[in-house]
Parts: structure tokens; C-alpha cells; sequence
């Protein structure tokens, strides 16, 4: 078995019967729930705004070569330095090559996926030089030395009082369970960390192709210090965040934040347009822009899936998925967890390592129903099936299935199958759970139906 | 009028009275059932697997014999979806594309079919029992059937009391062979399905799909959970 299958199996495993931690993911996301669809109620039509969102990002994504062009020439019209990076490891080339540049001691980061998907803060300490999160719940992650558990949320898995255990461990702090008290504590570590580094790094949610800006969407406010204290700032991001018009943020930025937090909008919404131009008096001396492929471009070229690069990485279809539901977010393995992480992670990262993702899933279409760009990312997981089947076949599967095509084609045959399947059933007791038993996967823990005397079949003969 | 009725190869083996139910119910209406004997999977697990290419083998009879009906019902939400929605891009770019896309038009799942085809809700059954519902994912989602058809056709039964639960949207974990292939994730969202069933204390868990009712019946017996589950047709068909 592929080790992140295996991986994959054993936590699943674990947290499925972890009721503790299915009683806290479903509370959570059951408050989501109740204030996304009261956000939701506040558009005029909230399906006729996924389907306006659905062909703006199919503009932009089908017109890549254009907007991402015109994004970066406004961009550098104006002074910053626009960097490509068509690999993960590219683009923390160019990063950590910036910061030695700069000859910084400390960074301050706010959330950001992208960097996560190419390990940058790894890459940072390696080479020297501390990186602090400033978005509380990965700071909390940090501390935890622990993977975001959410694309949104990422500390949703802990309770007050681990996260209070944590913040007494690694910063001395009193106890306290107090939602406020516990914030004020990683703001007062978090604020000494802001005025003293000498590099900002942020994440995007949206790149403006006509204006040649970045907006960042955040509710704490530290994207706007990470952003605005340090001298050099740089933004990382993927290349399917580019939307071709300024107007565009009216409907994406409440959609973003309805979807992903049942807000009607995120507390801080913010958009940099540059390094600080003559007769300014803010905003960071040195903006870097790096754009990252990390084979995007791949996922580009596949007709069937492309849509899946409308992600504006919402985390909505986490949310209402019964898999991530019961799994948790680190389970996945990925940066990108849940449905949407289930579909793109086999471009991205290889199809055979990672399949089983798009396996692990009754295909029960509530990420695709739910989906503010209308992702048809259930279909997409069968797609990945039929692809990574079509490549590697299992020879016992392929086998079985083309046995049992042989079966229910002929009647008579099918007919005397389920005769067996009757009598096989009487002495299924006897191996029933067992290692003999070719039902066990299900027999663990269900029971089977049982045969009925005489089949639909039968009784439409008898009745004619 | 003539209906086409395709029985998936789990209601012909283990619930027969599903079928029968739905064959009284049509004909009392006045239609004519006409039942393909030489059908009896329409692909799904090979397709849910990956393998399209013993799916076809499989799906390929069923398109050719149902294509030239006039109306097919199909008694489960999950073949329904199948046969009306993944056929066609099971046979995209062959030569059967027009076929899948003309059958598509045609198919019904059953509760779909009553409501919105036939323009019926009230079969005069009678069913002196509290129950909640569980929305098949396929019927609700990917047929588009949506919340309503069923619940109409419960809201006319006699002495029945509907209590909705509050999962009622959320899959009961079957999904065919995840089912068997991740039987952990499987028997998890199972047990969250019974659990809010449970809170209803309806006497049974009705659906339109029988593959769901399956598991969660499956998983209720093993847990020795009071849950008792029975199809949408069952109750109508009672009088």
C-alpha cells in the first residue's frame, strides 16, 4: 500500500471512533452552518450569484496568459518586483533570496495556504531566520509545531483549554479560558514580533488584473500590520487568484466571506497596489509579488477539471463535507484538505500517491452543491477514479467487474447467482466477521440485508 | 401510460416488496408497466470504481432497452442518478451520447415521477405511524429532485405524523463500495445519521432510496439501535 494511503487509513481509523473530536467538529461547524445560511439570505439571489461568480472566474482562468500579464505590468508600473515561479522550490529561491538580500533577522507572516503548500516557513528557518504567523489560529498552530487543520479555520480542532494549556507552555501565560483573555495574550507576544521584523509576508485572496492590486481578506487586522510595519513586504500566491476587474470584489468579497465564514464580510478587507509612492506616508518601502505555478499550469490543461482553478479557496465544501466531518483536516495530509484538496491534490502532487482521496468519498455531492463557484468537484473525484484507473489498474478489481458484467448480462447465469448468493447466505453465520468472510469490510460493523425467499424477478413471473 | 420500470439488482434481491409496491401503486393509477427481464445492474459499481470500461459493458444493454420507452421509473435514487445523469458522461463522445442524453430526458425516480410527472400526491394511503425522513444524496442532489416530492406524498398519507431530523440531508455513508473500502469513514457518518434519526423518536426512518436505508439499517440492527426503515413506496402502497 502507497505509505500516504496507509497514512490516511490509520488516522481515519483513529478519529472515526474519536467521539470526542466528532462532538467538536460538528458543533463547530454546525454554528457555521446556521450564520453562513443567514449571510446567504441577505443576497437577492444567492444561486444567481455562484453562477455570476462561476463565469467571471471562468474568464479569468480561461484567460490566464492575458490578465496575468496586464496584472503584473500595472503591478510594476508602479515599482514592484513581479517574480514567476513555476515550482515550489522556485519560489522559495526567490523568497529566501529576498530576505538574505535584505539581510533581515525576523519575519512576520500572515495566513497564507500557498505558503504552506511549498513549505516556505521550513525553507525560512533552515536558512536561518525566524518566521512568526500572525493570524492567531496559525500562530497557535506554529506554537503546536502542527499543519493548519482547515484552509480557513486552522486551529478548529483544539478546545479553549488546550489552547490555553498551549499558550502557558510556550509563553508563560496564566490560565484562563477566556476567548478575549486568550486572544490579548497572542496579541501581546504577536505585537513586539510585528515592530521587529524586517520582512511582512502575506497571502492573497484576490489579484486585480485591471488595477494591478492585491486584496487581503482577514478579521484580526494582522494582515494589515504584517503588511504595513516591516520595510519589505512580500506576497505569495497562486496564479488562479487573478479576477480580471476592480467591480469584481463586490460580489467576491462577500461571497468569500459567507462561504467561508458565514460572514456578510470579513472584518478587514484590503487591497496594495505597490510599494509606498512618493508623497506617502505608509505602506512598505520594498513589494515583492510572487506567482506560482507548482503545476497549476497542469490542472490548466485538463479540460474535464479545469474549473477546480476557480477555487477561491473558501474552505466552504470542508465545511459541509461528512468525510472532512469525521476525519478531521489533518488526516488528509495535504495542504489542501477536504474535497477540494481531494480533487487537486492528484494534480498536483501525482495521481497514483494520491487516488485514494478521491476513493474516500460516498460521492454525496454537498461540496458541489455548496460550492460558491460551482466546483463540480464530486464528478471531478470520479473523474480522478477513472483516470487513475485507467492507468494502474487493480488486476483483481478490473477482473471482478468484468466478471460481474459477464454475469448480469446473461439472465439465466445472474439468475442462478442469486440461487447460490440464497444458499451461500444460510452458512454465512458460520465465518461471518472472520477472515474467510468476503463481506467483512462491511459484516466489522454492519449487518448484512438478507436475501429475500424469492426475487423481484421471480414474483413478476409468478405474477404474469 | 406505458412505464418502463428498472429495478436495481439490490431492491431485486433483497426487497422485492419495493418493487411490487411501486408496480401497484402505477397500475392503480391506469399506467401499464412494462418490466426488461434481462436487466438487472445499471453499472454503478464499476463506475463508482473507475473501471468505465466494464461499466459501459454493463450500462450499454440498459441504455439500448430503456432508450425507446416512453417513461422509466427507477426505484432508487442512487440507479436513478446513474442511468439519468452519469450515463451521459459515461458515453460522452461515443457513439451512444445522443441515446444517454435522449434516455436522460425520460428517467424519473420514483417519488419524482408521481409529483412532478404524474401530478399526484394523494395515493389514499393510510399508515398510523411517526416518521422522519432521510433525503438519498443522488435523489436530492444530483437528480435535483429535490426536498419535496417525497415529503408531498407523505403529507397525504393518513395518520401518519412526519418529524424532520436535523440530518436529514446528510449522507448516511453508503456510497456503494466506499462502503466496504473505507468501512471506518463509512460506519462513522452512519452512526451521526442514526443518532439524529434517533433524536425524532419516529417509529421508522423512510427514504426513496433503499440502498441508503440499507446501511442504516444495517448499522442499527449491529448497534441494537429501536431503528425500523422503510421506502417511500412501502407506506404509499398500504391502505
Amino acid at each position: 500500500m502507497i505509505p500516504f494511503f496507509k497514512e490516511f487509513k490509520q488516522q481515519a481509523t483513529r478519529l472515526t471512533h474519536d467521539l470526542r473530536h466528532r462532538g467538536l467538529i460538528q458543533t463547530a461547524l454546525k454554528k457555521y452552518e446556521i450564520s453562513r445560511d443567514a449571510k446567504k439570505s441577505r443576497f437577492q439571489s444567492w444561486e444567481t450569484a455562484r453562477q455570476a461568480a462561476a463565469e467571471t472566474k471562468w474568464e479569468a482562468i480561461n484567460h490566464l496568459d492575458k490578465y496575468l500579464v496586464e496584472f503584473a505590468q500595472k503591478l510594476e508600473a508602479r515599482g514592484t518586483h513581479v517574480h514567476w515561479a513555476s515550482t515550489a522550490e522556485q519560489a522559495r529561491d526567490i523568497i529566501v533570496k529576498i530576505v538574505r538580500d535584505k539581510k533581515a533577522r525576523s519575519i512576520i507572516k500572515s495566513k497564507a495556504m500557498t505558503a504552506e503548500e511549498i513549505h516556505l516557513n521550513d525553507a525560512l528557518e533552515h536558512a536561518g531566520f525566524e518566521v512568526v504567523e500572525s493570524d492567531l489560529g496559525e500562530y497557535i498552530v506554529q506554537l503546536r509545531h502542527e499543519a493548519p487543520y482547515h484552509i480557513v479555520f486552522p486551529a478548529m480542532h483544539l478546545t479553549r483549554g488546550e489552547i490555553s494549556a498551549l499558550f502557558q507552555r510556550e509563553l508563560g501565560s496564566a490560565p484562563t479560558d477566556n476567548p478575549e483573555e486568550l486572544t490579548m495574550i497572542a496579541r501581546r507576544a504577536l505585537r513586539g514580533k510585528y515592530i521587529a521584523a524586517d520582512i511582512g509576508i502575506t497571502g492573497v485572496n484576490f489579484a486585480i488584473a485591471e488595477t494591478g492590486m492585491i486584496s487581503i481578506t482577514e478579521n484580526e487586522g494582522n494582515a494589515r500590520l504584517t503588511a504595513a510595519l516591516p520595510k519589505t513586504m512580500i506576497s505569495l500566491l497562486g496564479i488562479e487568484k487573478v479576477l480580471p476587474r476592480l467591480e469584481d470584489l463586490a460580489l467576491f468579497l462577500p461571497m468569500l466571506a459567507t462561504a467561508g465564514a458565514g460572514q456578510a464580510l470579513t472584518g478587514y478587507n484590503t487591497m496594495y497596489g505597490g510599494p509606498r509612492q512618493p508623497g506617502e506616508c505608509d505602506g512598505p518601502e520594498e513589494f515583492h509579488v510572487v506567482l506560482l505555478d507548482n503545476k497549476r499550469t497542469h490542472l490548466l490543461a485538463d479540460a474535464e477539471q479545469r474549473d477546480a482553478l476557480h477555487c477561491i479557496r473558501c474552505g466552504a465544501c470542508l465545511n459541509v463535507c461528512p468525510i472532512y466531518k469525521n476525519v478531521g483536516g489533518h488526516t488528509y495530509g495535504t495542504t489542501y484538505q477536504g474535497p477540494i484538496g481531494s480533487v487537486i491534490t492528484p494534480h498536483l502532487r501525482g495521481l497514483q500517491d494520491w487516488k485514494h482521496l478521491s476513493s474516500a468519498s460516498s460521492l454525496c455531492g454537498a461540496c458541489t452543491e455548496t460550492c460558491p463557484v460551482k466546483i463540480n468537484l464530486h464528478h471531478h473525484l470520479l473523474q480522478n477514479r477513472r483516470n487513475a484507473m485507467a492507468e494502474k489498474p487493480v488486476w483483481w478489481e478490473k477482473l471482478a467487474f468484468k466478471g460481474f458484467a459477464f454475469v448480469v448480462n446473461r439472465p439465466r447465469l445472474y439468475d442462478l447467482g442469486k440461487k447460490l448468493a440464497r444458499i451461500g447466505q444460510a452458512f454465512h453465520p458460520l465465518i461471518k466477521g472472520t477472515a474467510f468472510d468476503p463481506a467483512r469490510s462491511w459484516t466489522q460493523t454492519r449487518e448484512l440485508p438478507e436475501l429475500a425467499p424469492q426475487s423481484f424477478h421471480e414474483l413478476w413471473k409468478e405474477r404474469k | 401510460m406505458k412505464v418502463t420500470l428498472f429495478i436495481p439488482c439490490f431492491v431485486d434481491a433483497c426487497y422485492p416488496k419495493v418493487g411490487l409496491s411501486i408496480v401497484q401503486i402505477l397500475e392503480r393509477l391506469g399506467h401499464t408497466i412494462d418490466f426488461p427481464e434481462e436487466l438487472a445492474c445499471c453499472g454503478q459499481p464499476a463506475f463508482n470504481s473507475g473501471y468505465w470500461d466494464e461499466a459501459r459493458a454493463v450500462a450499454l444493454p440498459v441504455l439500448n432497452r430503456l432508450r425507446d420507452s416512453e417513461a422509466v421509473v427507477i426505484a432508487s435514487g442512487s440507479c436513478g442518478a446513474m442511468i439519468k445523469v452519469f450515463y451521459k458522461e459515461l458515453f460522452e463522445k461515443t457513439e451512444h451520447t445522443q441515446a444517454a442524453n435522449e434516455l436522460s430526458s425520460k428517467c424519473y425516480e420514483f417519488s419524482d415521477f408521481l409529483v412532478n410527472k404524474l401530478g399526484v400526491t394523494d395515493l389514499g394511503a393510510r399508515f398510523p405511524h411517526k416518521v422522519t425522513i432521510h433525503d438519498g444524496c443522488h435523489g436530492l442532489r444530483e437528480l435535483g429532485t429535490g426536498k419535496e416530492p417525497p415529503r408531498k406524498l407523505l403529507a397525504s398519507v393518513r395518520d401518519l405524523e412526519l418529524i424532520e431530523m436535523s440530518e436529514a440531508e446528510t449522507c448516511c455513508g453508503f456510497g456503494g463500495t466506499f462502503a466496504a473500502k473505507f468501512p471506518m469513514i463509512s460506519t462513522a457518518m452512519g452512526e451521526v445519521k442514526c443518532a439524529s434519526a434517533l433524536e425524532t423518536r419516529a417509529d421508522y426512518i423512510v427514504s426513496n432510496d433503499s440502498s441508503c436505508l440499507m446501511h442504516i439499517q444495517g448499522l442499527a440492527d449491529r448497534q441494537g439501535k429501536p431503528i425500523r426503515t422503510i421506502h417511500l413506496a412501502e407506506i404509499l402502497a398500504e391502505s
